[in-house]
């Protein structure tokens, strides 16, 4: 079989990446999407605008000011060099940061509509109730929500296992590091691999159909009311 | 509606002129050039569409990269690569016009740093360490990076360094990391740190000696595109005549190339 270690590694890593990528997200998407559906401040057009940027961008704009301002003479790099952390390109939580940026918009704005769907019935029910706003959050609004965030977790894990140029700017290649599955395919290719290419180019043809198929098998689903 | 039917008219006689201006100027040419000869070509294209009113449109990137493309039905009609084998490839494949390929420039791989001071001028830095990352090319794609790896080969310093190797896509990348200070040190081509008038243009560099590493001979070829009817294009024709000229080996060795 053609799919070698280096293959491998390159699976288990995007695999990695798109997992803590997807945590990060829901734990600090979830309360940026419950105060974007709820304000009435006049910084929701411009934190939402900020939100969904990722969506409109090319990768080579975010992956160009990560890495001038994750190194050395960046701030942020500056920061984390302060903190005895190092610099974050070519590490895995650089890509980490990298992808929580560029995917946040997949995660944030489904959770958002999910919340606003919700209106305010079932939480001034629950108020009446005298629950506390934390119970009411965890009790009412999270449930109900949850098809939103089974859409976030799925489009969020999708769409940075789908990431490219970004790693390709920051993320220098490294095996077992930042050699994710798009990048890999992008040097079997460029090496006239095509067989290896192949197999990891097919695997994520049918990865990306089974994941759209069961979101939107779920969506359908849920509209006919099973 | 006198007048936007003036300006109409204005606007078409205009659009032809332009038509007519493109069609009167001598033809256009499509180059694959090999990322570290990025800045003299710029130079040497601009100089040759002065002299000779034909215009280069110059493609950077790496030369492997440019050979699949090239194998895949790219426009390309000449090719600069950044060694002998991919032409000597294509020959073979029947890629380009027989007997077009020669060596433009011989390139010399470098060892630098954006900071003063870091490389030696014996390249023992890479023995020492106190560095995080090392750019290079990737080696299966850009021949400066393939003598990268062979130079750390002839030292007996590969095994220590591979782990802090950051590969780039290709030479200009993996320049772009160092310049960024992202990375302290990397292999990158001689050209890349030198400024037009053959000065370095910063921080630290040690020139690999020739014996460490197999010579990059860069060759050229018209390709297939650049053929018609057998016969080399004119403007391909009058590039790779031009490269050959003595106005470019002035640039080519300002540069930091052998010729």
């Amino acid at each position: 079989m053609p799919f070698g270690p280096d293959d491998w590694n390159a699976v288990l890593l995007t695999l990695k990446l798109a997992g803590t990528t997807t945590l990060l997200l829901l734990l600090f998407g979830t309360p940026i999407a419950w105060w974007l559906a709820r304000t009435r401040s006049w910084l929701k057009g411009p934190v939402g605008a900020a939100v969904a940027l990722p969506l409109v961008l090319p990768p080579t704009v975010l992956g160009f000011y990560l890495l001038v301002t994750l190194g050395p003479n960046g701030p942020i790099g500056q920061l984390t060099q302060s903190l005895g952390l190092g610099l974050l390109p070519f590490t895995f939580p650089g890509l980490v940061l990298a992808s929580v940026l560029y995917s946040m918009p997949f995660v944030v704005q489904p959770l958002q509509q999910a919340f606003e769907s919700l209106g305010e019935r079932p939480l001034e029910a629950a108020a009446t109730l005298r629950a506390s706003p934390w119970d009411t959050f965890f009790s009412v609004a999270l449930p109900l929500a949850r098809p939103g965030f089974v859409t976030a977790t799925i489009l969020g894990f999708a769409h940075t296992v789908g990431e490219f140029g970004v790693v390709l700017m920051i993320g220098g290649n490294i095996p077992e590091k930042t050699r994710v599955v798009s990048v890999q395919i992008y040097d079997h290719v460029e090496a006239l691999e095509y067989t290896q290419a192949h197999w990891l180019a097919g695997g994520m043809l049918v990865f990306s159909f089974l994941v759209l198929l069961a979101l939107y098998g779920s969506k359908a689903r849920s509209r006919h009311g099973y | 509606m006198t007048l936007p039917r003036r300006s109409a008219a204005i606007l078409a006689t205009a659009l032809l002129g332009a038509f007519a201006a493109t069609a009167a100027r001598a033809d256009e040419v499509q180059v694959a050039v090999a990322a570290n000869f990025t800045a003299p070509m710029q130079k040497i294209a601009a100089q040759f569409e002065k002299d000779t009113g034909h215009k280069a449109v110059l493609s950077f990137g790496a030369t492997g990269k440019f050979y699949s493309q090239i194998r895949n039905g790219a426009p390309f009609e000449v090719f600069l690569a950044a060694d002998d084998e991919t032409p000597a490839r294509l020959e073979k494949e029947n890629g380009i016009l027989p007997g077009s390929r020669f060596t433009y420039a011989i390139g010399k791989l470098v060892l630098w740093s954006a900071k003063p001071a870091i490389v030696d001028n014996q390249g023992e830095v890479l023995k020492k360490g106190g560095f995080d990352h090392l750019s290079l090319a990737n080696p299966k794609l850009a021949p400066y990076g393939a003598a990268a790896v062979e130079t750390m080969k002839a030292l007996g310093a590969y095994d220590t360094l591979a782990p802090k190797f950051v590969q780039a896509e290709n030479i200009a990348q993996a320049y772009n990391f160092v310049a960024t200070g992202n990375a302290l040190l990397g292999f990158v081509a001689y050209a890349q740190v030198l400024d037009e008038h053959g000065q370095l243009k910063g921080g630290s560099v040690w020139l690999v000696p020739g014996k460490l590493y197999s010579p990059i001979r860069q060759d050229a070829a018209i390709l297939e595109k650049g053929t018609i009817n057998g016969k080399a294009k004119p403007a391909a024709e009058a590039l790779v005549k031009y490269l050959k000229g003595d106005k470019a080996r002035a640039v080519i060795k300002t540069y930091g190339y052998d010729l």
